[in-house]
């Protein structure tokens, strides 16, 4: 089989010219050092050791989507400032940060594209945005991303990496969980598919509600995945946690999930799934 | 019976009010005084309790001598029958379900329970359900829905519980697929906040047509203390985060999640129980009314429709 091969992206030609100076990287994983164009072009999969470190959305895209292209639904919709939240920093000014460093208004797109020629729902977190936390705006976007799929009859593709709930709009984003949800369930009554594709790391709000009701649930080698943090577990309990606690490889031995699959053949996967189970492409 | 530092007054007077009621039994000329002294008292203990914070009202939630879901099972209700296991692992007493009658009509019942002794602390573990409390209501609410029952739930729960054997078990799964059976259910629900609505755990109870608190209830994303040592490291700034996290019933009804606020005897829901299922009576019965011309599809739409309503976003 042929592998993705991506060409690095957003480097212009002085950029390039620099690698033989030394743009190196150091992997999490093995703690080789190689230069950073071996993982851009692997998709942020470590060529020696194939530990998967964080993909941007734009990256996820480019690997999934034909042509790496989305038509964006509901781009424009921005978080508001519902509970007055201040930690020291006002959540207005933490919000401004976040979508300066993203360059998106919320932590997550949604919209349509196509997978191997399939037209399909899809939705991506942007973990850079606030920790992919679920305020009213993400839980809103995912409610017509199941919603919009319903009326345009297509599967969704959900790629989560969250750690739950937004704290600086309280008990609005718990009630997110709730919203999301019951956009699954028409989508279920719908008989269309929901991939939910699990990445590192998806925990609290967002593991409760949709994220482990796929009619497929699929994970990346190594992802954390959970209801509680692992640090809230070990101060309830008083003990040291198991090694591989919460990870994926844990979840398929408990049975909450179907499948582990490395970030390169995820395509692959998602495409077959998605031929089994419908619905049919146009024409 | 345990009292709070600021409960204090309000619990004395409270307390020369039961003596005086007692003595009055068998002496009719301490009517009068005894109906000046209940006045005075009711109007004390609300004027002393309208300054309360976000914090005391969170500790008055958890109060000890709180009535409990099987508190108000055994006034509101009667042939209660209750129901166990989640048919796949195991039985969580931390949650209790059943069908029983309310006002003469079959109802299914789900709620949190928390201990009273010691012993049956831990043997509910707090009100802190596994995933098999979750799969137990979740069983239950489909069973209801196959049979027509309405559904009545009592949220009491510091949170689901975090453990090994919990994640083991599908925590996670376990919550989500509560919310989906909740959401699909079609059914009336009322879902009534009698202590403390702590996070997806208490959102396993809540995702109903009608969703009510008492008046020092609470409901929340996080438990001030793990927002305090989140946000600032520090336990024990709790109260500062119980104010900004907006959590007490008025905060609720004003965001839009809550439908109402269901008032409580004075000093406290603990201070007359009786009192206090007589008020949370009527907010159902009024509630299930209310319900009660919807066909099927239109209370699963209903929900859906108040859930979807909810949250701040600028479009
Ligand atoms: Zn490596």
């Amino acid at each position: 089989m042929t592998w993705p091969q991506r060409k690095p992206a957003g480097l212009d030609a002085s950029e390039k010219k620099s690698f033989g100076k030394g743009v190196f990287r150091k992997c999490d994983g093995c703690d080789e050092t190689l230069p950073a164009e071996d993982f851009e072009v692997n998709f942020e999969v470590c060529p020696k050791c194939g530990k998967h470190h964080k993909l941007s959305a734009d990256g996820w895209r480019e690997l999934v989507l034909d042509d790496g292209k989305l038509d964006e639904w509901d781009a424009h919709l921005a978080p508001t400032d519902p509970l007055q939240f201040t930690d020291g920093k006002a959540y207005p000014d933490r919000i401004a940060t976040a979508q300066k460093n993203a360059g998106a208004k919320e932590a997550i797109e949604i919209g349509r594209g196509h997978l191997d020629g399939r037209p399909i729902a899809w939705g991506s977190f942007l973990f850079a945005f606030m920790g992919g936390s679920m305020g009213s705006v993400v839980g809103e976007k995912i409610t017509r991303l199941f919603e919009r799929a319903v009326t345009e009859r297509l599967p969704v593709v959900l790629l989560q990496a969250s750690g739950g709930a937004r704290m600086q709009e309280g008990i609005l984003s718990l009630m997110q969980m709730a919203k999301t949800v019951g956009a699954r369930e028409r989508l279920r009554d719908a008989g269309l598919p929901f991939m939910s594709v699990l990445l590192h790391p998806t925990t609290g709000g967002v593991a409760a509600s949709f994220a482990l009701l796929g009619d497929v649930n699929i994970a990346e080698p190594k992802a954390l995945i959970g209801f509680a943090g692992p640090r809230v577990i070990e101060s309830t309990i008083r003990q040291t946690l198991p090694e591989g606690f919460q990870r994926s490889e844990f979840l398929l031995a408990h049975g909450m999930i179907d499948r582990i699959c490395s970030r390169l053949e995820m395509k692959r996967e998602l495409s077959v799934l998605l031929g089994h189970l419908g619905p049919q492409a146009h024409g | 019976m345990y009292v709070l530092p600021f409960e204090k007054p309000v619990v004395e007077l409270l307390t020369r009010v039961k003596d005086l009621r007692e003595l009055a039994k068998s002496d009719q000329r301490l009517t009068t005084e005894l109906r000046r002294l209940e006045d005075k008292a009711g109007k004390l203990a609300r004027e002393l309790f309208a300054d309360l914070s976000p914090w005391q009202k969170v500790q008055l939630s958890r109060h000890p001598n709180r009535p409990y879901t099987l508190d108000y099972v055994e006034t509101l209700f009667t042939d209660w029958m209750e129901l166990s296991g989640d048919r796949r692992y195991a039985e969580d007493a931390a949650i209790v379900c059943g069908l029983a009658k309310f006002h003469g009509k079959s109802v299914a019942v789900v709620g949190h329970q928390k201990g009273r002794s010691t012993k049956d602390k831990v043997t509910r573990n707090f009100g802190q359900a596994h995933p098999e409390g979750n799969r137990k209501a979740c069983r239950i609410y489909e069973m209801a829905s196959r049979f027509g029952l309405p559904i009545l739930t009592f949220i009491d729960t510091p949170g689901a519980y975090p453990g090994i054997g919990a994640e083991e078990r599908g925590q996670s799964e376990a919550i989500g697929a509560c919310l989906a059976a909740m959401s699909r259910a079609e059914v009336p629900i009322v879902a009534t906040i009698i202590g403390e609505g702590g996070s997806g755990g208490a959102l396993a109870l809540g995702v109903a047509n009608r969703v009510h608190v008492l008046e020092y209830g609470t409901y929340s994303v996080i438990s001030p203390e793990g927002c305090a040592s989140i946000l600032w490291k520090d336990g024990s700034k709790a109260d500062e985060a119980a104010t900004r996290l907006k959590i007490t019933a008025p905060d609720l009804l004003r965001l839009g999640v809550v439908d109402c606020i269901v008032d409580e005897p004075a000093g406290g829901a603990h201070q007359d129980p009786a009192a206090a299922a007589r008020l949370v009576d009527t907010a159902l019965w009024t509630a299930l009314r209310e319900l009660e011309g919807l066909s099927p599809a239109e209370l699963v739409a209903d929900r859906y429709q108040r859930f979807r309503a909810i949250g701040a976003l600028l479009a």
